[in-house]
């Protein structure tokens, strides 16, 4: 397997979908390779990274209407 | 994840007793979603809001009616994507999810790798540069606006995956149920996703020079 391979198989090794063949080549490779090591390592930061990121909202607008039709909603 | 919820149940018993400060809450954690779901059904940013304002109302009247058989995200989820698909073909604007072949060229660019006369096809010219740990406040914040300005410049239906993936917290097959999608083709949406943020960052890092 190559680091240009490595690259893109990333996000299916991250989720335990590679098949075991490709998956130990995968593994050998990350022992034996700096650039890659690196590469996943960010790749997991990334994830992280997104998973930080605050949702973003409605327009306030939207939002004030919801809340609003909420607040009136009938209930028993 | 962005926004830490309360269990189904509650959420569940605070929408039926009209909660307000929790509803708040569920605007907050699943607007963003939200948003980017409808928008890849609909042609405008206007009517994709709504779409989650009718989705919302259409919560409202059917909440006492929810079984809990599958989660309450998605089961939002799915009445927004109703709503949105209803529109989106009234909009002539559909392009149905399940016919979408993702792009396959490579997520690395090729001119990082070595050529194939090379001792070492493949493989990397220079290894990425490793990343400083962002502990500092504004450095933190930075890098969030910098992952958000990469989310949002994403084709919408990487936007999608990525947002109920790694925000929501959805799992895959969650994600290929509600999109009707195959897991391949959630993979590489993911895949695409995470990779353009990464370089992303990457570009950020090595601009800013903070040393690691
Ligand atoms: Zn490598």
């Amino acid at each position: 397997m190559t680091c240009a391979e490595l690259v893109e198989l990333v996000t299916a090794f991250l989720e335990g979908a590679l098949d075991p063949d490709t998956e130990r080549r995968f593994i050998e490779h990350l022992a034996i390779c700096d650039g890659c090591e690196t590469y996943v390592d960010q790749m997991r930061r990334t994830v992280a990274e997104v998973g930080q990121v605050e949702p973003e909202s409605l327009s306030d607008e939207t939002r004030d209407r919801l809340l609003e039709a909420f607040r009136t909603f009938p209930r028993e | 994840m962005g926004v830490v919820l309360p269990t189904d149940d509650v959420l569940v018993d605070g929408l039926r007793a009209g909660d307000e400060e929790m509803f708040a809450c569920l605007l907050n954690g699943w607007s963003g979603s939200m948003v980017r779901l409808a928008r890849s059904f609909v042609s405008t940013a206007a009517s994709a809001e709504e779409v989650v304002q009718d989705t919302w109302l259409a919560v409202f009247q059917g909440i006492e009616r929810f079984e809990g058989r599958s989660s309450l995200q998605t089961w939002v989820y799915r009445i927004l994507i109703n709503i949105a698909r209803k529109r989106g073909s009234a909009e002539q604007r559909t392009v149905p999810w399940a016919s979408l072949v993702p792009d396959r060229d490579p997520t690395v660019d090729s001119s990082r790798f070595r050529g194939p006369h090379d001792q070492y096809p493949g493989g990397w010219l220079a290894f990425p540069e490793r990343w400083p740990s962002t502990e500092g406040e504004v450095l933190a914040n930075e890098v969030r606006a910098t992952v958000a300005a990469a989310i949002q410049s994403l084709p919408i239906r990487q936007q999608v995956v990525l947002t109920l993936r790694d925000i929501d917290g959805q799992t895959a097959d969650d994600v290929c149920a509600l999109l009707d999608i195959s897991t391949a083709n959630q993979r590489v949406l993911l895949h695409r996703a995470r990779a353009a943020v990464r370089s992303r960052l990457e570009r950020y890092f090595a601009a800013t020079g903070v040393e690691s």
